[in-house]
């Protein structure tokens, strides 16, 4: 084992880390709140992602804009980043509404077992990566330099670009403003009801279907703004980059406290720190494997994830 | 009649519950419905207000048919409940539990007003205004559920078992304060295992068995019957 690469490169590490795990984060999200609310893994959830990663670059072409643009002027910028946001969440907004009127809806209604939403869960995330690779020949399409990656400054020996901010931001931003919807609205009231205690929930006067429906639709518009900061920082999307990311949503929200939303923010910036920091150490093909070690281990030590669950806190 | 109840069924599956239940519960009564455990008491409160779908029969508010209607729009029309196990937001404050109550309603004036006529009726829950629902005791998370369930300014309130758990000086005081509240204006329907409590406070009450309405009389009628006193009251 070599700890040079990780001590040589510590500061580097730990900013693309941060800028990887804010990404992560606003992923985990929509795995978090409707695991809160229905007690449900959302699967489909990664897909809901992927869209959106294609959502953005769909708006982008509408300008003539492609991977062999070139980078826009700051005004331009501008606008091709409101569209492109745009675009991802009504995009992912509405497939993950899709995703609950079509594969969970009906389900509740008959009372299915658990089992049944997780098929149907998996069943509809395979549906929409198969449908997007086979309309893109399973190739990856290249993002335009929408924000061409400059240095704004250096500590030492590590620089800090324009996008990691960005990122970063937008991520403490959008977690920031969830967290006042969910704690301090009235609607948001009514989410944390159904998470804690869906009966008496009803008997307050909360329509249960449409709290569930805004979870997934919250959960949808956090994707989207991942998925547009997904394109930017890796510069090509395929049909699978919702699948393998997601991997690493999911293992996110576990390791903060599943149905807990600040555990998924420090979740996922603490796994995309360490994954960065083990590919320092044991090369870059090892950054998935060690992601999934350090989630067995905090599960094996504390099994209800670092901050545990507070959305449902301890429901009854 | 504010409330009644036509020949209700309902099943958990296979298993029938309620074998057509009617009663009614006219405007300003205190209506007690008492019976053993697995009688139907509580089934047939979660079938008023609508957290389970009855098989048959038919279900009247306040003039208008509910029998179909969605649980949360049965607050909206005036019907509340403090329901079995008490139902407390664990992770939610006194205050927002109470605020909860109030989820139907718009006025901000009218919601405060009625926060304090809570902590009026229960000075305990002013006490613990802050701290998180599921850290209250026993007797103080079924105040909470009694004074969460006035927040919706119900015309027809739902007590399921308000005594269970509670010591006798709190059972005392929790039937003073429904009395109350009754006098305050807000029609009554509570189900008890403690009959003699519920059938000395109520105007009127049935008692269930085995899913059917066996008997019903005026409170104090029912205090006195031979069969009442040998099943529920356990005096000879």
């Amino acid at each position: 084992m070599d700890f040079s690469g990780l001590i040589d490169n510590f500061g580097p590490l730990t900013v693309t880390g941060l800028a990887q795990g804010a990404i992560i984060a606003l992923f985990a999200l929509g795995y978090t709140l409707v695991y809160g609310v229905l007690r449900l893994i959302n699967f489909a959830h990664s897909e809901v992602f992927l869209l959106g990663t294609y959502a953005c670059l769909f708006a982008w072409g509408l300008f003539g804009l492609d991977q062999n643009s070139a980078a826009p002027a700051v005004g331009p910028m501008l606008l091709y980043m409101l569209v492109g946001l745009i675009a991802a969440i009504i995009v992912s907004g509405a497939a993950a509404l899709t995703v609950e009127f079509v594969a969970y809806r009906p389900l509740r209604r008959r009372n299915a077992p658990p089992l049944a939403f997780l098929i149907t869960a998996i069943g509809a995330s395979l549906f929409i990566s198969e449908v997007v690779g086979v309309a893109t020949h399973r190739n990856q399409t290249g993002v335009p330099p929408i924000i061409q990656a400059r240095p704004v400054f250096t500590i030492g020996d590590t620089t800090v670009t324009n996008l990691q901010i960005l990122i970063i931001l937008l991520a403490l931003v959008m977690m920031f403003a969830l967290d006042r919807f969910i704690n301090g609205s009235r609607l948001g009231r009514g989410v944390r009801a159904v998470a804690q205690n869906p009966d008496s929930a009803a008997l307050m006067g909360v329509n249960k279907s449409r709290v569930i429906a805004l979870v997934f639709l919250l959960g949808g518009l956090m994707a989207g703004i991942a998925a547009v900061m997904y394109d930017l920082k890796i510069g090509v999307t395929r049909y699978d980059a919702g699948f393998l990311l997601g991997i690493d949503a999911f293992t996110a929200a576990v390791l903060g406290g599943i149905g807990n939303l600040r555990g998924a923010l420090l979740g996922g910036l603490l796994l995309g720190v360490l994954q960065n920091y083990a590919a320092g150490v044991f090369g870059s093909q090892w950054l998935h494997a060690a992601s999934f070690v350090l989630l067995v281990v905090i599960l094996l030590f504390r099994p209800t994830g670092l901050l545990g669950e507070s959305l449902g806190r301890a429901r009854a | 009649m504010l409330l009644e109840i036509d020949n209700v069924t309902l099943a958990y599956g296979r298993i029938q519950a309620l074998h057509g239940i009617s009663l009614t519960v006219g405007q300003g009564e205190v209506v007690a419905l008492i019976g053993a455990n697995g009688a139907g008491k509580s089934t047939t409160m979660r079938a008023i207000s609508g957290l389970r779908p009855v098989s048959q029969g038919t279900i009247r508010f306040d003039g208008d048919d509910i029998t179909k209607m969605r649980a949360d729009l049965r607050v909206v029309r005036g019907v509340s409940q403090s329901p079995e196990g008490r139902g407390i937001f664990p992770g939610m404050t006194v205050r927002e539990n109470l605020e909860m109550g109030a989820y139907t309603r718009k006025v901000r004036a009218e919601i405060d007003e009625d926060l304090q006529r809570a902590f009026t009726l229960f000075p305990r829950l002013k006490e613990r205004e802050k701290q998180a629902g599921g850290t209250l005791s026993g007797g103080e998370q079924q105040m909470l559920a009694v004074g969460r369930a006035l927040m919706s300014r119900p015309k027809l309130l739902l007590l399921d078992e308000p005594s269970m758990g509670l010591a006798p000086m709190l059972i005392q005081q929790i039937f003073d304060i429904i009395v109350e509240i009754n006098q305050q204006g807000t029609t009554v329907l509570l189900v008890e295992q403690n009959a003699q409590q519920a059938l000395s406070r109520a105007h009127r009450a049935y008692v269930l068995e085995t899913g059917r309405i066996v008997k019903e009389g005026t409170g104090a009628e029912l205090l006195n019957d031979p069969a009442v006193k040998d099943a529920y009251l356990g005096v000879a």
